[in-house]
């Protein structure tokens, strides 16, 4: 689904209520919505304001499909999202979009979804819409890659997954502490042990920059196309109607242009220090 | 001249008539006036407000108001002030919301100006630029709200300055779209006369009141004589062939260090430039949080904040804020939107305070790539 250029140029938010609010780990929260009719699909994002405070682009982690409440997994990391962060059941966020590009349709082949920190948020919805099609698609293989065991996002309902589904799903950590069993790592050692079809494989990648870099070079290296290598890059958006200049990178304006762009479209301009 | 528009012309005192027509049917005038020893634009009540026998003279990282003698009233170059100011200010209120009740009440703020503004004066530089924020802002509420209505009288630019280059750019001197009216200035020892000349009907409208006679050729030949001599006072050049592809190509050129070791990154290139459009928001409340707002300021690509994202700024290192200014200005902003970004005015040149000269960097940076 391309949306590009249809979302509204309007500047107002939308109020919303918070229907519920999930403790993720510490510092990180889920927050569910009563939106109404609320048409996204998986790797947009939207502007969340609290009135007075301060506004910020989050990705949408919920599934567009599946019946449930609009959802966005938030950070504490500045003024703006603490206060977001620390909202209460039944109070009011202001919300604007949906803006940007999506995933790609989920492809014929093998999907390899690679994310790290709070990077499988957006992926979420891909993630979701993939297992529904799995009769009729290759492998579903999902890389996940945190900074520690208790930073592990959707940790139950990655067990789940990995119980429940035929997906493949490996999470690795930076750092173990006693009691973990699991990897330890970058998340590009997992990669070093998928044995890809390298033409029939599509990624879907969402973390920090440093990690897609990395990660989006050696899937090239091993064979899978740049034009079947998307990204979902971050940088200050202050509008997201591409109106305010701020999330250029090189020609790109990212809340038009992205937040998912393919490998060969930006792969130059990540390369380039402080573009 | 290049219109098939209606030519008149009319004595210098009429532009007097005119402001008059104009303030008559409910415009706000803009236009340039001296001000604080600059030559800025605000609203002007008549003729009198004009900056009448008063030049300018600019070189890199300098400007100076001087009498001219022959009480020209457009006979200066551009001042630091561009349109941009009263279409795109740099103060907006987008909303406001009343947080009083159990649900908040957001309310947009989009609202024209009490009365429609007409743009007094406006160089071919600066249409150029009207022109390519009609595209940036296209989907803004707010400029589109403030841009509506505006009627604009040009001016076929009789006095370039040493930092001009529109020629170069392809906006000027001429006035060529873009306008209701265009004049020329005929400064001539006896006789002191404008060209006028109408492109849409409120332009005739606005002619059919003022008292002019048939233009001659003697007029016409004046006036393309005066666009030619404009033309020839230009100081600077740009080369543009070719040039949206070298700017891109150097990327990593260790020429930005170069630059950033004289830029001081205050941005005010990005202030006067009549293209520069980006914007921060920020979001205020009263002492009860009854009432919160959000108003969008004027943002540079000079500072640090500007692309602070994910804990940190992208753009950390003075060469790379400089290298995002230029390289949008003359590259990518022709992948955005189609044009360049810049159309020669020259204001960044004369209102650096260290005398950055975009021509001259472009000129090094192209010399790297074909050398």
């Amino acid at each position: 689904m391309d949306t590009r250029g249809h979302a509204p140029a309007s500047l107002l938010p939308r109020p919303m209520r918070v229907a519920r609010v999930v403790t993720e780990m510490a510092g990180t929260v889920t927050i569910e919505l009563e939106a109404g009719a609320f048409a996204f699909a998986p790797g947009q994002f939207v502007m969340v304001s609290s009135p007075g405070v301060g506004e910020v682009p989050i990705s949408i982690s919920s599934d567009p499909d599946d019946g449930t409440p609009l959802a966005l997994t938030i950070r504490a990391v500045g003024a703006t999202t603490a206060v977001i962060a620390a909202v209460s059941e039944g109070s009011w966020l202001g919300i604007r979009g949906p803006y940007g590009t999506a995933w790609p349709d989920i492809p014929e082949g093998d999907l390899l979804l690679m994310a790290g920190g709070l990077g499988l948020a957006p992926l979420r919805g891909a993630f979701l819409r993939a297992l529904r099609a799995q009769e009729r698609i290759g492998r579903v293989i999902l890389l996940y890659g945190t900074r520690e065991p208790g930073m592990i996002l959707f940790d139950r309902e990655l067990l789940g997954w990995m119980r429940q589904t035929r997906a493949e799903i490996h999470v690795t950590v930076d750092q173990a502490h006693p009691g973990w069993t699991g990897n330890v790592g970058l998340i590009t050692t997992l990669l070093e042990r998928e044995r890809l079809d390298a033409s029939n494989t599509t990624a879907f990648l969402c973390g920090p920059e440093v990690m897609m870099r990395l990660s989006a070079r050696q899937l090239a290296a091993l064979g899978v196309s740049p034009s079947r290598i998307h990204l979902s890059l971050e940088r200050h958006m202050a509008c997201a109607t591409a109106q305010c200049g701020r999330c250029q990178l090189g020609p790109l304006i990212l809340c038009r242009d992205g937040p998912v762009v393919r490998h060969s479209d930006v792969g130059r301009a990540l390369g380039i220090a402080e573009l | 001249m290049e219109h098939d528009g209606e030519l008149r012309a009319m004595g210098a005192e009429a532009l007097d008539v005119l402001i008059a027509a104009l303030v008559a049917r409910g415009y706000d005038v803009i236009g340039p006036t001296v001000r604080d020893g600059a030559i800025d634009l605000h609203k002007i009540h008549g003729m009198g407000d004009l900056p009448i026998g008063v030049t300018d003279e600019q070189e890199a990282g300098r400007y100076r108001l001087a009498p001219r003698a022959d009480g020209a009233v457009f006979g200066f170059s551009n001042g630091p002030s561009s349109w941009k100011r009263h279409l795109h200010p740099p103060q907006t209120r987008l909303w406001h919301a009343d947080l009083s009740g159990d649900r908040p009440v957001y309310v947009s703020d989009v609202e024209a100006p009490a009365r429609p503004m007409a743009f007094l004066g406006v160089r071919g530089c600066d249409l150029a630029a009207i022109a390519i924020l009609d595209t940036v802002l296209a989907a803004d509420e707010h400029y589109q709200a403030r841009r509506q209505n505006v009627a604009v009288v040009a001016i076929n630019c009789g006095q370039a300055g040493a930092t001009c280059f529109c020629a170069s750019m392809g906006t000027g001197p001429a006035a060529r779209s873009g306008f209701d009216l265009a004049l020329t200035e005929l400064v001539g020892d006896t006789k002191h006369e404008f060209l006028i000349e109408t492109a849409t009907p409120l332009g005739t409208s606005l002619l059919a009141e003022l008292p002019t006679r048939t233009a001659t050729d003697e007029d016409l030949a004046r006036a393309a004589a005066i666009l030619e001599t404009t033309r020839t006072q230009m100081g600077r050049t740009l080369e543009t062939a070719g040039l949206k592809e070298d700017i891109a190509a150097a990327a990593e050129s260790p020429h930005w260090q170069e630059v950033a070791a004289r830029c001081l990154t205050c941005g005010n290139c990005t202030m006067v430039c009549p293209t520069c459009f980006c914007t921060e928001m920020e979001d205020t409340s009263d002492l009860t949080g009854a009432h919160a707002e959000r108003w969008r300021h004027w943002e540079s690509c000079f500072t640090l904040d500007f692309s602070y994202a994910m804990g940190g700024s992208v753009r950390h290192s003075p060469a790379s804020r400089y290298r995002q200014w230029l390289t949008h200005k003359l590259s990518t902003w022709e992948d955005q939107f189609g044009t360049s970004g810049c159309v020669g005015c020259g204001r960044c040149i004369a209102w650096c305070p260290v005398g950055i000269d975009i021509t001259a960097e472009a000129k090094a940076l192209q010399a790297e790539a074909r050398p």
